[in-house]
């Protein structure tokens, strides 16, 4: 079996991400931080906690440095990447769950859904779950593909996705552009459930109200314009 | 002749020298030089003959030439603002290829610095 990397994009994480380094690479056989231009010390504790640190000189936003992610993962062999969030709302597990989808070969992508309920219960707060359903509606009516968790950072490439994916938007926006991706590369795709851990903490770094208007505009001037 | 109207072409003629200063610097292609000049004219001419924006409206079908005015120029700045809207984005992608280029390449070389240090 080839190489599996949990990519982690992070802005100014310098309280969750040697946590969150510490818990992935018990699932994955290397761990990518990609530093996105952060303030504080978010690039040194990822490495001492075990990551490979990829540092941005300035800030690009979440969707840029998942690029930078998933190219840094491919060029240190990565067969499957998946990627999670930083500010310790994704469980490792699930990250090693999602590894396993991908390893039965028949899907290219994975998103993992906080939305979709497995064996345990969700626990999305429900403003939440509002914003998701809309960025699901808008995901669905700009590119056409319907999934319970548009906006979830967790997802899972195979070889040919890791290796093909073009992500043109820098921001959030490019959580729903994979989805653009997936459709035009004909790639297939699985939901695996997971359980998001809601603090304080990661809930302050989530998408707020404006972030999602903001967002929907990229994302529409992306579909007809850019 | 109205304050309004010295006020236009004063701001006109300004805009022109710095149109010009920019195309003397390079910072300008010929065609882009031409199209800035003859929409200040065109400024400079309404201003002082502002009856001329009337031939215009017959022409289009506007009440008053004033009116037909307005309505072009919000169109221009429409197209304008659209436009710098555009090269942002195209802007903001080309500085992400940038940023990404170095980092990877920094990521290469920490990797092959530490490899060599086990060596030792």
């Amino acid at each position: 079996m080839g190489q599996r990397i949990i990519v982690i994009p992070a802005y100014n994480e310098e309280r969750t991400i040697a946590e969150v380094v510490g818990s992935a690479v018990k699932f994955a056989d290397r761990v990518v931080v990609v530093d996105d231009g952060s303030r504080d010390q978010t690039g040194a504790l990822a490495k001492e906690a075990g990551a490979v640190v990829v540092r941005h000189a300035v800030n690009r936003g979440v969707g840029a440095a998942l690029g930078t992610g998933i190219e840094a993962a491919v060029r240190l062999g990565a067969d499957t990447v998946v990627t999670m969030d930083a500010d310790g709302q994704h469980r490792a597990e699930d990250a090693g769950r999602v590894f396993d989808r991908l390893a039965q070969g028949d899907v290219d992508f994975v998103i993992g859904s906080r939305m979709k309920r497995g064996d345990e219960p969700g626990n999305m707060p429900a403003h939440r779950v509002l914003f998701n359903t809309i960025g699901n509606l808008l995901t669905f009516m700009l590119f056409g593909v319907w999934v319970t968790d548009s906006q979830s950072g967790m997802r899972g490439l195979s070889h040919k996705a890791a290796h093909t994916i073009e992500l043109r938007t820098n921001g959030m926006e490019s959580l729903s552009e994979f989805l653009k991706e997936m459709k035009d590369k004909h790639w297939k795709m699985a939901e695996v459930p997971i359980k998001a851990i809601y603090t304080d903490y990661s809930m302050s770094k989530g998408q707020n109200f404006f972030v999602g208007v903001k967002v929907a505009l990229k994302l529409i001037f992306r579909r007809f314009i850019g | 002749m109205q304050a309004i109207q010295i006020v236009l072409v004063c701001f006109a003629v300004f805009a022109m020298s710095r149109v010009l200063i920019r195309f003397r610097r390079g910072g300008m292609r010929g065609f882009e030089l031409f199209l800035w000049l003859v929409f200040w004219i065109a400024v400079v001419v309404v201003a002082l003959h502002p009856s001329t924006t009337d031939l215009l409206a017959q022409w289009l079908g506007v009440g008053r030439g004033v009116d037909t005015a307005m309505y072009l120029s919000l169109l221009v700045i429409f197209y304008l603002l659209f436009r710098a809207f555009g090269k942002m984005e195209d802007l903001d992608r080309q500085l992400t290829r940038v940023v990404r280029a170095n980092a990877l390449r920094e990521m290469e070389e920490d990797l092959a610095a530490e490899k060599s240090q086990q060596k030792n």
